[in-house]
C-alpha cells in the first residue's frame, strides 16, 4: 500500500511518464532466483506436459553453460539473475467468462494506459465496435480474451500459450523452438527455461484472419522478470496481422524483459507483426528503466510466403532487439520497418537479420533511428545470401537523425554473400535536426515541441505508414511524447 | 503597426545592424533595398526572433507590444509572417500537414478553436486555387524537390492561409522568371488591405513594378541610409548602390 501511494506520488511529482503506476492485484510468486526447482515449479503451476518440462530443463542446463553477450553497444550494471522472480500470476487463473468478471483494477489499468476509446469499446464488447481481438497479457498470465468465438468460427486459434499447451499440444510441440531453438542465445535460452506466458496464434490453411490480433503487454509485479513467449503459425495460403503494444509502470529497480517471438509462414502465407514498444525508459538518468532483451524471428518456410516486421521502439532503458527473417521458401519475402527513438540516457541496439536461403528471395530493410539527449542508438543489421539463394535481393535504407550534440548514432551493417547472382544494396544517412527547420516551423506558429514531433514524424513516415491505422495514430503521438524536453 | 528604433544587432559577435530606424503604419507596404550582405535578411531574422541574431540595443514595437520579448511562435501568433529568402525543406511532412499544424498552432496560441479537417481542407484548397497551385503540390513534402519558383509560391500560399497582419517578404522575387514573378506579385497584391502591412525586401527594382510600395528604404551600413517614395527604387536601379556603399564606408 505504502509503496503504491509512494509510486502514485512519484508519478504525480514527475508528471513525465504517463503510464507509471502499479496495480494492486494479488500475486502468487515463486521465490526469487533460478534453479531446476523453479523451472519445475513454473511447469507444474501450468500443468504442462512432460515434454515441455524436459525442454525447459534442457534449456536451463544449456543456459548454465552460457555467458551474457557483450557485443551490443549498450552499457548497464550487471544483472543478478538470482535476484529476480521468475514466476508471478494473478490469483484467479481460471479465466473470466466475460469482461464483468475481469478484475476492475485491470480495466482501470487499460484506462490509464490510454488505450484508445475504440479499443476500450472492443474490450468492453460494445456492439459495432471494430474487430480487434485483444489477448491481454497481464503480468505473465493471460486473463482476458475476447472475440474468441468469431475467431473460432474461422478455425483461428488465438489464446495464451499456456492454454495452447493444454488444448493444442501437438501444434505447440511441432513448432515451438523451431525458429528460435533453446540453444539460440543467452536471453532466448533463459526464456525457454522459464517463459511464463504469451500468445499463441494458428491460422488454418487458406484463412484470411478476419481481424487484427492485438496484445497489450504490461510488466507489473515488483522485480518480476518478464519472459513472454509468442508463437504464430500461418498455415498455407493464410494471412494474419498481429499487433503488440506495451507500457510499464514506474519503478526504481531495473526490470529485465527477455521475450521470444517465433513466426512461421508456410507456402503462400503472410504474417505482419507490428510492435509499438513504450516501456518505461527510466528517469532522465536512465534509473528505473526496463532492460529489453528480445529475440524475434520469423521463418518463411514455404515458397512465396512473406513476413513483415514493423516496430516503433520508444521505450526501455536498454533495447536489444533484432527481429529477423529466415527466407527458406523460394520467392519468399522478408521486410523490416523500424523506428527506434532513444532520448535522455536510453540505449538502443536494434536492427534485423535477413537470411536468404531460397531462390529469388527478397528482403527490404527500412530503419530510422532517432537520438536525443545523451542517448545512444545503434543499427545492427545482417544480410546473408546463402549459396542457393540465387537471384536473392536485398535493399537496406538506414537513416539516423540526431537531436542535440550529446547523443550518438551508429550503423553496423554486416553483409555476407555466398553467390554471385545475389544483389545487396545498402544506403545510409545521418542528419541533425536542423535549426533552420525548427525555426521555419516556429515562425509559422508551431511550438518547439510540436515542431520536433512534426519533423521527426516526417523522418519516420516510411515506417509509420506501414502500421495498421489505429496503431499509426498512436505511434505518431508516441513519437512526440517520447521526445518531449529534447530541445530548448 | 511596426516601430523599429535604433536597432543594433550582431551575428557571431559581428555588428550587422547599427541603429536602424523604421516605422510601418497599418496597411502600408514598404520596400527595403540594399546591396548583398547589407543585412536585409538579418533584419528579417531579428524581427522574427531567430536564434543567433542578437539584439544589443534598440527596440521593436509591434502592434503596441514589445516584439523582442516574444518567442518566434509568439511573434507569429501576434501576426508576424516571414516569407523566407531560402525556404526550408521538411522531408516526409506534407504541405497539408505542415499548414494544418501552423494554422492550429496559431489558433491555439490565440485562444481560438482549432479548425477541423473539413474546414481546414476547404480553406487551403481555396487559397491554393487562387495561386494556381495543384492539389498534388499540397500533398508533396514541404519544399522537397520544389523548383525555386515553386518554393517562393509556396511561401505565398502559407502567407495566404495564415493571413498575417504583417508580412516580411525576403527577396521573394529572386530566382523567379517573369511569369512566376507575376503570379507571386498577384498573390501578394490580393492580400494587400487596410489591416495588413508588408515589408518587401528586394535587391532589384523589378518586383516593385508589380508590388508598388508606399515607401522605399535603402539599407546600407547597418541602418536606413535613405528613404523616399517609389521613385527612389527607380533611381537605385539606374545609379546602383555604389553611392551608399561609399557613404557607409565613410
Ligand atoms: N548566420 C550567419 N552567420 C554568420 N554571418 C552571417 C550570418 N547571417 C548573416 N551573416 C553576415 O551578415 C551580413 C549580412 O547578411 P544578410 O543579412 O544575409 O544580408 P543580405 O540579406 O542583405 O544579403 C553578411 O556579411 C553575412 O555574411
Ligand atoms: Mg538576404
Amino acid at each position: 500500500m505504502a509503496a503504491t501511494a509512494q509510486t502514485v506520488a512519484q508519478v504525480r511529482d514527475l508528471g513525465k511518464y504517463k503510464h507509471g503506476w502499479e496495480t494492486e492485484i494479488e500475486m502468487e510468486t515463486a521465490p526469487k532466483g533460478l534453479n531446476e526447482d523453479i523451472v519445475r515449479f513454473i511447469s507444474a503451476r501450468k500443468d504442462e506436459p512432460d515434454w515441455m518440462l524436459d525442454w525447459r530443463l534442457k534449456a536451463y542446463r544449456h543456459w548454465l553453460t552460457m555467458t551474457e553477450p557483450t557485443w551490443a553497444m549498450v552499457d548497464y550494471p550487471a544483472i543478478d539473475f538470482q535476484d529476480i522472480y521468475y514466476y508471478a500470476a494473478p490469483k484467479n487463473t481460471e479465466g473470466p467468462k466475460s469482461l464483468d468478471e475481469v478484475d476492475p483494477e485491470l480495466l482501470r489499468t487499460y484506462e490509464k494506459l490510454g488505450i484508445p476509446l475504440k479499443e476500450q469499446e472492443v474490450l468492453a464488447g460494445v456492439q459495432g465496435a471494430p474487430k480487434v481481438a485483444v489477448d491481454a497479457v497481464f503480468d505473465s498470465v493471460s486473463v482476458a480474451t475476447t472475440f474468441k468465438k468469431e475467431l473460432e468460427s474461422h478455425g483461428v486459434i488465438f489464446c495464451s500459450i499456456s492454454e495452447a499447451l493444454q488444448n493444442h499440444p501437438e501444434l505447440v510441440r511441432k513448432y515451438l523452438g523451431t525458429v528460435v531453438p533453446y540453444t539460440d542465445n543467452f536471453y532466448a535460452t533463459l526464456n525457454s527455461a522459464v517463459f511464463s506466458d504469451g500468445s499463441f496464434v494458428y491460422i488454418p490453411p487458406g484463412v484470411h484472419c478476419p481481424m487484427e490480433l492485438s496484445t497489450y503487454f504490461r510488466i507489473n509485479a515488483k522485480d518480476t522478470g518478464q519472459f513472454e513467449r509468442t508463437l504464430i503459425i500461418a498455415d498455407e495460403g493464410s494471412y494474419v496481422s498481429y499487433l503488440e503494444g506495451c507500457t510499464a509502470p514506474m519503478r526504481d529497480e531495473n526490470q529485465l524483459h527477455a521475450a521470444v517471438v517465433e513466426l512461421v509462414t508456410l507456402k503462400d502465407a503472410e504474417i505482419k507483426y507490428s510492435t509499438v514498444q513504450n516501456w518505461y525508459p527510466g528517469d532522465e538518468t536512465g534509473k528505473g528503466g526496463i532492460y529489453n532483451f528480445v529475440t524475434k524471428r520469423g521463418a518463411c518456410r514455404g515458397d512465396d510466403s512473406k513476413i513483415r516486421w514493423t516496430q516503433v521502439e520508444t521505450g526501455s532503458a536498454i533495447t536489444w532487439k533484432y527481429p529477423s527473417c529466415i527466407l527458406q521458401g523460394d520467392n519468399s519475402v522478408g521486410e523490416f520497418y523500424s523506428v527506434a527513438i532513444a532520448n535522455n540516457a536510453q540505449q538502443a541496439d536494434t536492427g534485423t537479420k535477413m537470411i536468404h536461403l531460397g531462390r529469388n528471395t527478397r528482403s527490404r530493410i527500412i530503419s530510422k533511428g532517432i537520438s536525443a539527449g545523451r542517448a545512444c542508438n545503434t543499427y545492427r543489421g545482417l544480410v546473408r545470401m546463402g549459396s542457393k539463394a540465387l537471384n536473392g535481393r536485398n535493399f537496406t535504407q538506414c537513416d539516423s537523425l540526431l537531436i542535440g550534440d550529446r547523443c550518438g548514432a551508429h550503423t553496423v551493417p554486416y553483409i555476407e554473400s555466398r553467390n554471385r547472382t545475389a544483389k545487396v544494396e545498402h544506403e545510409a544517412t545521418t542528419s541533425r535536426i536542423g535549426e533552420d527547420q525548427l525555426f521555419y516551423c516556429r515562425q509559422r506558429g508551431i511550438g518547439e515541441e510540436d515542431a520536433v514531433a512534426l519533423i521527426v514524424n516526417g523522418f519516420c513516415k516510411e515506417v509509420l505508414q506501414e502500421l495498421p491505422m489505429e496503431f499509426a495514430v498512436e505511434a505518431q503521438k508516441l513519437v512526440g511524447i517520447s521526445l518531449e524536453g529534447s530541445v530548448g | 503597426m511596426l516601430e523599429v528604433e535604433n536597432l543594433h544587432a550582431t551575428v557571431d559577435g559581428r555588428g550587422i545592424l547599427n541603429g536602424l530606424d523604421l516605422a510601418v503604419g497599418p496597411g502600408e507596404v514598404h520596400a527595403v533595398m540594399g546591396p548583398n550582405g547589407s543585412g536585409k535578411s538579418t533584419l528579417s531574422y531579428v524581427l522574427s526572433g531567430r536564434d543567433g541574431y542578437e539584439v544589443t540595443e534598440g527596440s521593436v514595437r509591434f502592434r503596441g507590444a514589445d516584439l523582442l520579448a516574444l518567442e518566434p511562435e509568439e511573434r507569429a501568433a501576434a501576426g508576424l509572417f516571414l516569407a523566407f529568402q531560402y525556404p526550408v525543406e521538411i522531408p516526409g511532412v506534407t504541405n497539408m500537414t505542415f499548414l494544418k499544424h501552423a494554422v492550429n498552432g496559431l489558433r491555439v496560441q490565440r485562444g481560438e478553436e482549432e479548425l477541423d479537417a473539413m474546414q481546414f481542407l476547404k480553406l487551403v484548397r481555396q487559397k491554393a486555387k487562387a495561386l494556381g497551385m495543384s492539389d498534388d503540390m499540397l500533398k508533396r513534402a514541404v519544399n522537397v524537390g520544389f523548383s525555386g519558383g515553386e518554393k517562393k509560391r509556396n511561401e505565398i500560399l502559407q502567407m495566404a492561409v495564415l493571413e498575417p497582419a504583417f508580412a516580411v517578404l525576403d527577396e521573394t522575387d529572386s530566382g523567379l522568371d517573369i511569369d512566376a514573378l507575376k503570379i507571386v506579385a498577384d498573390g501578394v497584391n490580393a492580400l494587400r488591405g487596410p489591416g495588413r502591412s508588408m515589408l518587401v525586401i528586394t535587391h532589384y527594382q523589378r518586383l516593385l513594378d508589380y508590388i508598388v510600395p508606399d515607401r522605399v528604404h535603402v539599407l546600407a551600413g547597418g541602418r536606413i541610409a535613405q528613404s523616399g517614395g517609389k521613385e527612389l527604387a527607380l533611381r537605385l536601379e539606374s545609379e546602383g548602390y555604389a553611392a551608399f556603399a561609399d557613404k557607409a564606408a565613410a
